[in-house]
């Protein structure tokens, strides 16, 4: 087990080594000047903000150092926790930009993300051999996964919004309200939730369902549940044991499919303006602020990979064979 | 000798007739099939009969609903939302294509070089495609779009190609790996054929089916990042594609306007495209994999 999460954690560190070194690289192999480029492209009409900007950055890039102490300085930076600062939002330091969105990102995907997953399996897995439900819920999922996630999103706020009007389709509280520990409050934060959450939520179910129909099927058919059924064991009991096997591959699954929930759950809070980390990297890339980008993507990545040794743990407590130590894991 | 030579020879066309014989009668992959056909001769051909310009602007025909003159209604701009739609199909296919195309090889080719050579190169290889695999696919893009200005479908697709391969490469390692120790494998080993012509000639062929399955995920993949893309404003800065139209629409407040016409022909485009690929990749499963079939 020690072996398992000593390999896991070496890859999540890699990975982020990666991440790092891409952010780093990128500007750098950009043609021609950066610091010019960027300063061109962020068009700043304020000659304060100019000046700054131009220090802040050539200090950035240090290119005047060696390439292997400009490598260094940037590690130094992050650790310490300097983003560098955000242009269209210009004073501010991006990492207090980020720290603003990242609940409202946080609050959309954990729970769809959860619920769906749920939610699917368990559809997924009454589905499995009952032939009227399989012939309505496979088609539903499989419309469900083709869909991109910007039109569902779309296609809620215009049938919840702006049809029946029942729900806000826009921002993360109404323009009205100041943020403040009220019940009014809160109330108007889950009301401008909903929607977003409501689609991600569908969009992440039919893969779910399929996924989880798929397996039983497959257990099903496997040797121990020939042989319990031969032994006579009720229909009950062998389905319960397909399940806890069928779980199994869709726990990886849930880590396999983190990136595109990730990619969904941006589309998804553009389409609803909602205050999260899509929004803010939808306005980033619209100002050129390159270094909101930057500072957005690895929290993306750190988030990821928090996830993904969250799901680790989860699968050696629900799976006993990987605490035995029998399989590695993959 | 000649009854030695012909005897597979002979099995193997009875197989194919045999998945012939399952794929015409499969509704899945037939249902399927169709509509992507049909989608893809508009794609094709209705540039060649609609010649209209996709951006033509027309103020006197702004804000109309579908009607005989614009089948698909007109945008804010008057520009004809089907003269887009079926312009932005061809986007999306070669997108689909090409990016769907490249992730597949990608994927086999690393995924092949790892299932067979093993040791250390497969521990290298495992690495590679453990990391890529956990990196955000579309965060990683976000940023190399953002600062290369990746601007072109190709372009699109060689980013979406490069960083969403490491699945293909897993699933493909694990097939060859139980493949590599057949003994029609160690019999060409034996004969000295080099390890390209062993992967091509011997292992490739005996998981084909899998494989042409793999491209069709891909080719549905492929399209969903790259509407997703298209939709942050990181989509290609010439032409149209259905996920640009959906940008366009959202940027103009479609919504709130109530042009319904205008945001539902793209989106519906690319989840029939995706779906039916989809489905007909289901069909094309229960052709190749007897166990599936419907009795």
């Amino acid at each position: 087990m020690r072996r398992y999460f000593g390999r896991k954690l070496l890859i999540y560190g890699l990975t982020f080594f990666v991440a790092v070194t891409i952010n780093w690289m990128i500007p750098r192999f950009m043609p021609g000047d950066p610091v010019a480029s960027m300063l061109a492209r962020a068009n700043v009409t304020q000659p304060a903000a100019y000046e700054a900007m131009r220090s802040y950055y050539t200090g950035l890039f240090g290119l005047d150092q060696p390439i292997w102490q400009q490598y260094l300085n940037f590690w130094g930076r992050l650790l310490r926790g300097d983003f560098g600062t955000s242009i269209y939002l210009f004073p501010t330091p991006v990492s207090t930009v980020i720290k603003g969105a990242v609940p409202y990102s946080i609050g959309l995907v954990m729970p769809s993300v959860l619920l769906s997953w749920v939610v699917g399996n368990w559809a997924g897995a009454i589905a499995a051999r009952r032939k009227v439900l399989d012939n309505t819920a496979l088609p539903i999922g499989y419309v469900l996964t083709a869909m991109p996630h910007m039109w569902l999103g779309v296609l809620m706020a215009w049938g919840f919004g702006v049809i029946l009007g029942w729900l806000p389709i826009a921002g993360g509280y109404s323009f009205s309200m100041r943020p403040s520990l009220t019940w009014a409050f809160a109330w108007d934060l889950v009301v401008h939730w909903f929607l977003p959450f409501l689609s991600l939520f569908l969009i992440a179910l039919g893969g779910w369902a399929i996924g989880m129909r798929n397996m039983i099927i497959y257990e099903l058919e496997s040797d121990y549940s020939n042989y319990l059924s031969a032994l006579g064991a009720p229909q009950r009991l062998i389905r319960r044991y397909a399940f806890r096997n069928a779980v199994l591959p869709q726990i990886t699954g849930l880590a396999l499919q983190l990136g595109v929930i990730v990619a969904g759950a941006l589309v998804t809070e553009i389409v609803f303006s909602y205050p999260g980390l899509g929004s803010l990297i939808l306005n980033a890339i619209k100002n050129k602020d390159f270094f909101l980008i930057q500072g957005a993507f690895l929290f993306i990545v750190l988030g990821v990979l928090i996830a993904n040794f969250i799901i680790d743990i989860v699968y050696v407590v629900v799976d006993p064979r990987t605490r035995a130590g029998m399989v590695a894991g993959t | 000798m000649t009854t030695l030579q012909t005897a597979p020879e002979k099995a193997e066309t009875v197989v194919r007739r045999e998945a012939l014989y399952f794929a015409f009668r499969n509704p899945k992959l037939l249902g399927g099939l169709a509509v992507v056909l049909i989608l893809l001769a508009v794609g094709i051909f209705g540039p060649i009969l609609d010649s209209g310009d996709p951006f033509a602007y027309s103020f006197t025909d702004a804000i109309q609903s579908p009607s005989g003159k614009h089948w698909f209604g007109t945008t804010t701009f008057g520009q004809d939302v089907f003269t887009q739609f079926v312009a932005g199909l061809r986007t999306t296919f070669e997108v689909g294509a090409l990016g769907g195309g490249l992730t597949a090889i990608i994927g086999m080719v690393i995924g092949f070089v790892a299932g067979y050579r093993g040791g250390m190169i497969d521990e290298i290889l495992n690495m590679l495609t453990n990391i890529v695999l956990v990196l955000p696919a579309l965060a990683v893009l976000l940023i190399v779009n953002a600062y290369l200005g990746v601007r072109s479908v190709g372009m699109q697709a060689l980013f979406i190609g490069l960083t969403s391969w490491p699945w293909v490469a897993r699933a493909v390692r694990a097939q060859t790996f139980s493949l590599r120790t057949r003994d029609f494998v160690d019999l060409a080993r034996l004969s000295a054929v080099p390890t390209r012509k062993i992967i091509l000639r011997e292992i490739a062929p005996n998981m084909s089916s899998y494989l042409f399955m793999t491209f069709i995920l891909c080719f549905g993949g492929s399209i969903l990042i790259a509407s997703s893309l298209d939709f942050i404003g990181l989509g290609p800065t010439q032409g149209v594609s259905l996920g640009l139209m959906l940008q366009n629409a959202h940027q103009w407040s479609a919504l709130t306007l109530g042009m319904w016409w205008w945001f539902i022909p793209p989106g519906a485009g690319i989840t029939l495209i995706v779906g039916a690929l989809y489905v007909a990749n289901v069909g094309l499963d229960e052709v190749f994999n007897p166990k599936l079939r419907e009795t």
